[in-house]
């Protein structure tokens, strides 16, 4: 297990109070100045060494994504944007460091601000979240008061605005080019790329676009030096990670560990285990829903990052790990993922918006045994029409939790469906009825 | 994709008090000059708290008028996004997580308490119109699961005689206190923790 004095968010459970005083005390704010007088590059290089990846889902590493910024400002000013619109089901990092650890989010942003030459940053926070973007507000307010942020902030002779910019419950605004849409005052739906926003990005300005969590644990790395952060984990996997582990376990909780932890420890030692026995445990959903699943004899000996997660076929994504456990029909949990995707495709691109729609409805016939044998594999036809063929990778996120099901537990599937189409059986069912227009919700 | 459709009852006439009014301009004071567009959002939000939670089409009208853009893409911009009510929701807005984190750990229970006490369907106003139900995807929360928003604030590790007892204070008028109705701190593992222990009560 990861030493507490190795743990960057000490205040994970606000034992210590989130405010300006209790942060120094934390080390937080501690000769900032030190840091900058640096210069950029030792900054970019640093992270470069750490090997941070970003935290949001895809893993890119940080310092090769902030060495795309134009080295010189030209006639466009550069922004940072800070992208806490986490919606993914099992995730629920960003938030405690949005109301316990804002401190270490508004230090990251001036550096990485420096760093990226930016003098404005927007911090986009899910509109859900907006009691705990309150708590990140009054934090900004702090540091403005105290001279943190604003002109020469710090003492670094930098100067630097933060603005919270609310989202209002659009899961694709995750997404960054969706998110910078969403800034502009659009509907939030993905830009093709490229142009790559490090180049063309918010407002047409070269933009470098972090998750919360990665642009939080900067501070410590200048601090504490790359070479500490990268001693941690394995090789390209590197640093502590904050996991959140939800679903039938009996100590649901959040918790940083380091990376590469393996998965039976996060849910025995630090979960309190599966309901039922670790033996009723059924399967994972290791890095939030648009992660494959991984099925319980595989759940043994599996470690959690990202490269030995893609060896299984599926990812680490935001590290949310949901357990599910023997009680829990498999069909129904991924039929309900699957009408998540349904609801919060943008409906940009064809592929997704009506194939989330049909992985769906046949799901959920699928959890209640009225689909016939050959429609299993008509489903993994879907999703394969599906992934690749969109503009962003919500495509991805949402034919690959079903790819996983069909990849694990297809004999289910099979075994709980055979049900005889409608020539042999005259059952009443709406094959033919386009079911998003009986959506309740319209 | 959701469907949303505008109220079929929608009032004539929509503008900003006084508040909302210095709300408004301070938040298009932090976007560039030239890309007061950007401030619709928070801006639908405003005219959203001044209506009583919900957005009527009078108010888009409005919006864009004030943000020198067209109307059209105001209605589309609140029509995308699924925070913003189009019709009325009641005083209390009460939005029950029921995606597969909270359907695990029994958010149907949430639901089944949300149609006793409240409406037999979901987005329908309560006998006394003082508030409304809905499903939703992900709401964040998902360690605290089951939970459900009011209005602003997370109601947390519930289950269904704890959600009976808020409901109930509710339609008594009264705000309950958010949280977790368990009784933990935060995120924290129930007595079970094993990190950051020389710190806990420090």
């Amino acid at each position: 297990m990861l030493k507490d004095k190795d743990r960057i968010f000490q205040n994970l459970y606000n034992d210590l109070g989130s405010d300006l005083i209790s942060s120094q005390k934390r080390g937080d704010w501690i000769k900032t100045k030190e840091l900058t007088d640096k210069g950029r590059d030792w900054i970019i290089n640093e992270i470069k060494e750490s090997q941070l990846r970003g935290r949001g889902g895809a893993g890119f590493p940080t310092g090769l994504k902030w060495s795309f910024a134009p080295k010189e400002v030209g006639s466009r000013p550069h922004y940072l944007v800070i992208n806490g619109d986490e919606s993914e089901p099992g995730t629920c990092k960003d938030r405690d460091i949005l109301r316990f650890e804002p401190h270490k989010l508004i230090e990251g942003c001036l550096l990485a601000s420096y760093a990226v030459q930016a003098h404005v940053c927007y911090i986009y926070i899910r509109g859900e979240y907006f009691v705990d973007g309150q708590k990140l507000q009054a934090a900004i307010d702090e540091a403005y008061e105290k001279k943190l942020i604003g002109k020469n902030a710090a003492g670094t002779g930098w100067d630097l605005d933060i603005y919270i910019h609310y989202g209002a419950g659009a899961y694709i605004c995750g997404e960054e080019t969706a998110l910078l849409e969403s800034i502009e005052g659009k509907k939030g739906q993905p830009r093709l790329k490229p142009p790559f926003p490090a180049l063309i990005g918010l407002y047409g300005c070269p933009t470098i676009i972090n998750n919360v969590e990665t642009i939080a644990v900067v501070p410590t790395i200048l601090r504490r030096s790359g070479k500490w952060f990268a001693s941690l984990g394995r090789d390209k996997n590197t640093g502590t990670k904050i996991f959140c582990i939800s679903g039938n376990v009996n100590n649901p909780c959040n918790v940083e560990e380091e990376m590469n932890i393996p998965l039976k420890e996060l849910i025995e030692v630090h979960a309190g285990g599966v309901i039922g026995g670790w033996d009723n445990l059924q399967a994972v959903i290791p890095g939030g829903s648009s992660m494959p699943l991984i099925p319980k004899e595989k759940c043994e000996t599996l470690t959690m990052d990202f490269d030995s997660l893609v060896a299984e076929k599926s990812g680490l994504g935001t590290a949310g790990v949901v357990v599910i456990n023997k009680d829990q029909d498999i069909i129904k949990c991924m039929a309900r993922i699957a009408r998540f995707y349904k609801h919060e495709s943008c409906g940009q691109c064809t592929p997704c918006r009506e194939g989330s729609g049909w992985m769906w409805r046949m799901l959920e016939r699928m959890a209640k045994g009225e689909a016939s044998k050959e429609e299993v594999d008509m489903l993994g036809d879907v999703t394969k029409q599906i992934e690749g063929h969109t503009i962003c990778a919500f495509g991805e996120g949402s034919s690959w939790p079903v790819q996983g099901l069909l990849r694990h537990f297809k004999n289910e599937i099979k075994r709980r469906n055979k049900f005889d189409p409608i020539i042999k059986e005259n059952k009443n069912i709406p094959y033919l009825v386009d079911q998003h227009l009986l959506d309740k919700n319209a | 994709m959701s469907l949303k459709r505008p109220a079929k009852n929608q009032p004539e006439n929509f503008e900003f008090n006084s508040s909302s009014l210095e709300a408004a301009n301070d938040i298009i004071s932090r976007y560039p000059k030239g890309k007061q567009q950007s401030a619709v959002m928070s801006l639908l939000y405003i005219a959203q708290r001044q209506n009583n939670n919900w957005i009527p089409l009078a108010a888009m009208k409005y919006i864009a008028k004030f943000l020198d853009m067209p109307y059209i893409k105001v209605y589309e911009v609140a029509t995308f996004y699924s925070m913003y009510n189009l019709s009325p929701v009641g005083k209390y807005f009460i939005q029950v997580c029921t995606t597969t984190p909270c359907m695990i750990r029994g958010a149907n229970k949430l639901v089944e308490a949300c149609k006793e006490k409240i409406s037999e369907n979901e987005s329908e106003l309560s006998d006394d119109k003082s508030c409304s139900w809905t499903e939703v995807e992900c709401l964040g929360a998902c360690v605290n699961a089951p939970m459900m928003q009011i209005n602003d604030d997370y109601y947390e590790d519930l289950d269904k005689e704890k959600t009976l007892d808020i409901l109930d204070k509710i339609l008594k008028d009264e705000m309950p206190k958010p949280g977790s109705y368990r009784g933990r701190v935060n995120n924290e593992p129930e007595n079970n923790r094993k990190t950051l222990l020389e710190l806990k009560n420090a």
